[in-house]
């Protein structure tokens, strides 16, 4: 295990800017919004038939995945691709760390490649700041995802969905729905909207599949799906993380999928504008009826496309906050 | 030094004549005209208004093409590029506000040739105001300034046009 106190200011530069991305809470809101207003004239280039500005021409990302991911790694490869960076996956699994060789000694090798940024994902909270915490000052880091703690990328393009479909923020009521107790996903995205002013945000699971300390990260918890979803602008459904899932957490998958899975039906509460997000991958008829998640009010292929546009704006501001000094 | 609208007017209008004669010259009928955010684009709506209503006119934000990112960061406020036409194979006309090292306008061809290969590029300048750092002369210009290197051109917009000499105050 890897411990390392969570410090929010190791993410910024002297002058407030964006250095690493490790976790989307302490930071102020006006970064956020430079994130979203970046992010906006990147989904302009992936618009393009030359899906490619030369941001980043000459640096060398680095892709440190050491738990599996195909969406969050490609995206991120996608981002560095379109920024014209090059890309280095490394495959953890396959690679020498099961030679033996220890993780400083993996990234020191890394940098004496003259590597400009590290992409982490981990299954330990707080890996990406103990990287953070150790790199060389040129590098920056950004988390693709710790634990149970922190997917800032995931929630910043789950902000920018929003913001496109709704306008903004002020007077918002968000659901987020399933197993926030397993999910890095969920926290990052209460931390988010909270910062950035949404009204109100409410996560509805059963008691099980719920941190003992929600309420603390400033949301109302419901146990009932329907109150939960009464008059909700956006309903964010989780991903049930079987992987992770210890067995009495939950009866059956079908015993959820009864009780608070997503269909026509259930969704009557919510506003009727209301859109529906999921971070991915979906279990069809576990979370989420076929019916809701390629139904019209849908966004979740949304989410994808602007989630290269959000890690473009990420990787391209944590650069420049690396050349500018301290 | 300043210019008010109807000094402004009077310039555009003659770069308006110029740039039409610039075109026949070069046997040009069709072209589609290309802003720089965010001067840039006032100048070429103003110029467009003087031309035609039907030409095409595309804006250019050269944010992610600038030589200086690392150094200075994205802009916070980059706008979208938006070109409405096929650049590939079409003549454009490049409008910018203000001339100086010749870096943006660099910029924003590199970024039109990501585009496209367009069949020529003209360069329209409402001010020029030398210092120079690339080879780089624009095509029409309203009116040429020597200025010394702490003061800049200011245009203010989008309608009425007028503009200033601000002093630039060190960094």
């Amino acid at each position: 295990m890897i411990h390392s106190p969570p410090s929010a200011n190791i993410q910024l530069t002297a002058d407030g800017r964006l250095k690493h991305f490790l976790s989307v809470e302490g930071l102020p809101r006006s970064l956020l919004e430079e994130i979203l207003d970046g992010a906006a004239s990147f989904v302009e280039v992936g618009g393009r038939s030359i899906k490619k500005v030369p941001l980043l021409r000459g640096k060398t990302v680095v892709n440190l995945f050491f738990e599996p991911s195909t969406r969050t790694r490609s995206t991120f490869e996608l981002a560095a691709k379109r920024l014209s960076a090059d890309v280095l996956n490394i495959d953890i699994a396959k690679s020498a760390t099961s030679k033996g060789e220890t993780l400083m000694d993996m990234l020191w090798n890394l940098e004496a490649m003259a590597s400009d940024m590290f992409i982490v994902r981990h299954s330990d909270s707080g890996a990406p700041f103990f990287i953070a915490n150790h790199v060389t000052p040129q590098v920056a880091v950004i988390n693709a995802g710790d634990g149970r703690h922190a997917h800032p990328t995931q929630a910043m393009l789950d902000m920018y969905t929003i913001r496109h479909y709704k306008g903004g923020f002020e007077g918002l009521k968000v659901a987020i729905i399933g197993d926030v107790l397993h999910s890095r996903v969920a926290r990052s995205q209460i931390h988010a909207l909270n910062i950035l002013g949404a009204e109100e945000v409410r996560v509805i699971a059963p008691k099980t599949l719920l941190p003992t300390d929600i309420e603390s990260l400033g949301v109302s918890v419901h146990t009932d799906l329907a109150s939960g979803l009464r008059d909700v602008d956006v309903v964010i459904a989780l991903r049930l993380q079987k992987e992770r899932m210890d067995s009495a957490l939950l009866p059956s998958e079908g015993e959820f999928y009864r009780l608070y899975g997503l269909n026509n039906e259930r969704l009557r509460p919510a506003k009727p504008d209301a859109i529906i997000m999921h971070p991915g991958p979906i279990n069809r008829g576990v979370e989420i009826a076929s019916e809701v998640a390629d139904g019209p009010r849908s966004v979740i292929l949304h989410q994808v496309t602007f989630g290269i546009a959000v890690r473009m704006a990420v990787m391209s501001m944590s650069i420049s906050g690396q050349e500018s000094g301290l | 030094m300043n210019w008010t609208s109807s000094d402004i007017d009077q310039r555009l209008d003659t770069m308006a004549d110029a740039l039409r004669q610039r075109l026949e010259q070069g046997g040009i009928q069709d072209f589609a005209m290309v802003g720089i955010h965010s001067g840039g684009v006032w100048v070429a709506e103003a110029l467009r208004q003087r031309l035609s209503d039907e030409i095409p006119l595309g804006t250019l934000d050269i944010s992610f093409y600038r030589d200086d990112f690392t150094h200075r960061g994205l802009h916070p406020n980059v706008k979208p590029s938006q070109l409405p036409f096929e650049v590939e194979g079409t003549h454009i006309v490049l409008v910018d506000d203000v001339l100086m090292t010749g870096r943006t306008i660099r910029a924003a061809m590199n970024e039109l040739f990501d585009f496209g290969r367009p069949a020529s590029i003209v360069l329209v300048a409402l001010f020029d105001i030398g210092h120079r750092q690339l080879p780089i002369c624009a095509d029409i210009c309203g009116q040429t300034l020597a200025l010394p290197p702490h003061q800049r051109v200011e245009l203010r917009g989008p309608a009425p046009l007028a503009a200033d000499i601000i002093e630039m105050t060190p960094a």
